[in-house]
């Protein structure tokens, strides 16, 4: 009611900040701009950036590099979670990409530094190789979730159960090291100043956002989340849609593989990717996209992403022992739900109406 | 999801699809956990045939020796998931149990019969504060308890990163104990602690008022708070049992291996849902035995037991044929759902024709609901 009787601009004005607030990347973006203000306080040298041999430098640099596999991973995931799913194979996923191009790509050391090492198999068949396998294995897991009606968790347990084994079993049981040095520059290379994973990850957001935003895929992709048998109707081929989410969600994982097996310079079936879908699915949660499917944000997961890993790189820069790292991360993760249920939102809603019937 | 979905085709002008007749669906439902039963007798047979010295009562009963903490933290997932829920912080609880229990009683050096009470309380407050926070924020148990499982790693390093050994006599003493039983055949404290978890979980679910919650909560959440049954109260239990049966589960893995570490029982949380799913449960909620999971987790312990006689293959396999098994059995638990409505009146068959896309059983329903 009084709401009536404030000034027109004061409401205007207030009308934006509420808006702003609701903006679903509003808070991802205020959880940034709070662990980074943190560093800025109790940390110097954290936003100097130095230029080495025409590569930038810096702790800024370096969390867009590592978060750079979980980004990818992370813009994936969204599109499943986006379709009411969950895809909990993808650490599973990356370790198998990164065993399968391991494996092929072999290389022998030569002592003493030598001429460069020959590989295996020419990189760009290594590379469409491990993409394959990992896009077939997200087809896999499309094909259960959305031709054979099967819940997605189980679905993908299936998958993260067995695909660990898989691994192992490219792999021997063994750590593969690689040693064709061309391959590093996938994880640890640098184009025009920056980490080259950085151009990976924007090629991929690039290409999902106009297919999400330019197209109506990405309406499609809502409506299948928010009721399948309403969008089916609608003439939405929901299954197909959700099918191919969970194609793209496994090649996402393949890439991501290729980084990191390139940036640790070996593939391991035990443990690379280990815990890997549950960084994904905070990251995509922190990000704003709710889990129940139907609205979805690229961008947010993205944030969420570099939030993990300036969480991760704060722990360790500002000394504390790494052993932290996961109760924080389990604080900022209840936190966050907290934040994000209904309850709580309607609590915040009727406390604002309040204030403004006050 | 599933009440829209419903009112979509209770529209209709038809009246709605006689329900199938109980007996059919009852018999449907405990199929699974037959295929589960004959599943595991074909495996031991095959054992049995194929290698000398595996037919023999104490290679049985090494099965529940070797996995007792997983049966404990099994049954405790077995009520989460008939609840409808899922819980991903066993693992990390039943690790954070051993990293305690060690340091209390080797570091600091208190008693056992102090520290046992105390990790057990542990275990079912991590529990219930889940419960609470699913049930009263209404949040996803998946989240929740990936958080749990979080903040218990983090602990446990928090405690220490590395091993700690127990050498107290309490743990070394009961480790060493082993109940005689005929055919010069033994087991030890864990199993007798296991079965015992077992039954009473079985007393509970099956014959108890809260079982019977228990079931209609994950039939449909909905139907039961309709119903005025103790809905909140009741998820809130089965969180608390679970993170109750995980510090037992940790109590039983310090005995069997005389150390805390926080690396313990990495990823046993996904083995106890594999145990529970192919003992019959649905990961959908509502459907399932008790029992089942105890053979789950036996045909769990036979393909390790298998995969050691055969002596070439490596241990790599068990998961790979565990996620085999989880396919088998998920979709044999599809073909099953969809039996009865197929059988079912022709009206509902009619109703299927009519409209192709539309889905014929409750189960598909909460799978494209859930999750």
């Amino acid at each position: 009611m009084s709401a009536a009787t404030k000034s027109p601009e004061a409401s205007r004005a207030s009308e934006s900040l509420r808006a702003l607030v609701r903006g679903r990347l509003f808070w991802p973006l205020v959880t940034l701009a709070l662990l980074l203000s943190f560093n800025l306080v109790f940390n110097t040298h954290f936003f100097s950036i130095t230029v080495r041999d025409g590569h930038l430098y810096g702790s800024l640099i370096d969390i867009l590099n590592r978060a750079a596999p979980l980004m990818i991973v992370a813009m994936g995931l969204t599109l499943v979670i986006a379709t009411h799913g969950i895809d909990i194979s993808v650490g599973a996923v990356v370790a198998i990409s990164g065993a399968v191009a391991a494996t092929l790509i072999g290389g022998q050391l030569t002592p003493g530094g030598g001429a460069p090492e020959a590989a295996g198999h020419p990189m760009p068949l290594v590379i469409i190789a491990a993409l394959g396998v990992a896009m077939a294995l997200g087809m896999w897991n499309g094909a259960l979730i959305s031709f054979f009606g099967m819940q997605p968790i189980i679905a993908t347990l299936i998958l993260l159960v067995a695909g660990r084994g898989v691994a192992q079993l490219i792999t021997g049981g063994q750590i593969i090291t690689i040693y064709h040095t061309p391959y590093f520059f996938i994880g640890n290379g640098f184009f025009a100043g920056l980490p080259f994973s950085l151009f990976i990850v924007t090629a991929v957001l690039l290409f999902l956002l106009v297919l999400t935003r330019r197209t109506a895929l990405g309406l499609f992709i809502e409506a299948v989340g928010l009721n399948p048998v309403a969008a089916r109707f609608a003439g939405v081929r929901a299954r197909a849609i959700t099918f191919w989410a969970y194609a793209f969600c496994g090649l996402c994982a393949g890439i991501a593989g290729l980084i990191i097996s390139s940036n640790v310079k070996s593939a391991d079936g035990n443990n690379a990717g280990l815990l890997f879908e549950l960084d994904a699915i905070l990251a995509v949660v922190l990000g704003g996209t709710s889990l129940n499917g139907g609205r979805f944000t690229l961008v947010g997961s993205v944030l969420g992403a570099l939030i993990i890993q300036t969480l991760t790189t704060t722990i360790y820069s500002v000394g504390v022992p790494p052993e932290v790292t996961l109760v924080v991360k389990a604080a900022v993760v209840f936190l966050v739900s907290i934040l994000q249920s209904d309850r709580v939102r309607d609590r915040i809603t009727s406390m604002g109406k309040l204030g403004e019937a006050l | 999801m599933r009440n829209e979905s419903d009112s979509r085709f209770f529209a209709a002008p038809r009246p709605l699809p006689a329900r199938a007749p109980a007996r059919p669906r009852l018999d449907s439902r405990h199929l699974p956990f037959m295929v589960t039963l004959g599943l595991f007798g074909v495996m031991f047979g095959a054992g049995s045939i194929a290698f000398d010295g595996f037919f023999s009562l104490q290679v049985f009963l090494n099965l529940f020796i070797d996995n007792a903490f997983l049966l404990i933290a099994a049954v405790g997932m077995t009520f989460v998931i008939i609840s409808g829920g899922i819980d991903l912080s066993v693992g990390s609880v039943t690790a954070l149990t051993t990293m305690v229990l060690a340091y209390l009683v080797e570091n600091r050096g208190w008693s056992p019969a102090l520290v046992i009470p105390l990790v057990l309380l542990m275990g079912a407050t991590i529990g219930l504060i889940h419960g609470f926070v699913i049930q009263y924020f209404s949040l996803q148990p998946f989240i929740v308890t990936l958080a749990g499982m979080f903040l218990a790693r983090g602990l446990c390093y928090l405690i220490s990163v590395d091993s700690i050994a127990i050498s107290h006599p309490f743990f070394t003493d009961i480790s060493a104990i082993r109940y005689p039983l005929p055919f010069e055949t033994s087991v030890s404290v864990n199993v007798v602690m296991a079965l015992g978890v077992l039954l009473g979980a079985v007393y509970l679910a099956h014959s108890t008022r809260l079982g019977r919650t228990l079931y209609a909560i994950g039939g449909s959440e909905q139907s039961a708070l309709l119903m005025g049954l103790p809905v909140a109260r009741t998820k809130i239990f089965v969180y608390t049992f679970s993170g109750f049966c995980s510090a037992l589960a940790g109590i039983a893995f310090t005995f069997y291996m005389l150390s805390g570490y926080g690396l313990h029982a990495q990823g046993m949380e996904m083995d106890a849902i594999a145990a529970v799913v192919v003992g019959g449960t649905l990961l959908t909620g509502g459907a399932g035995h008790v029992l089942g999971t105890l053979v789950g987790v036996l045909i769990y312990g036979t393909i390790q037991t298998l995969i050691m006689f055969e002596g070439s293959l490596s241990s790599w396999w068990t998961k790979i044929v565990i996620g085999l098994l989880l396919l088998v059995f998920c979709l044999l638990q599809k073909v099953l759902a969809r039996a009865p409505a197929r059988q079912g009146s022709t009206r509902a068959a009619r109703q299927d024709t009519a409209q192709p896309h539309s889905i014929s059983s409750p189960i598909e329903q909460t799978a494209q609901a859930g999750g």
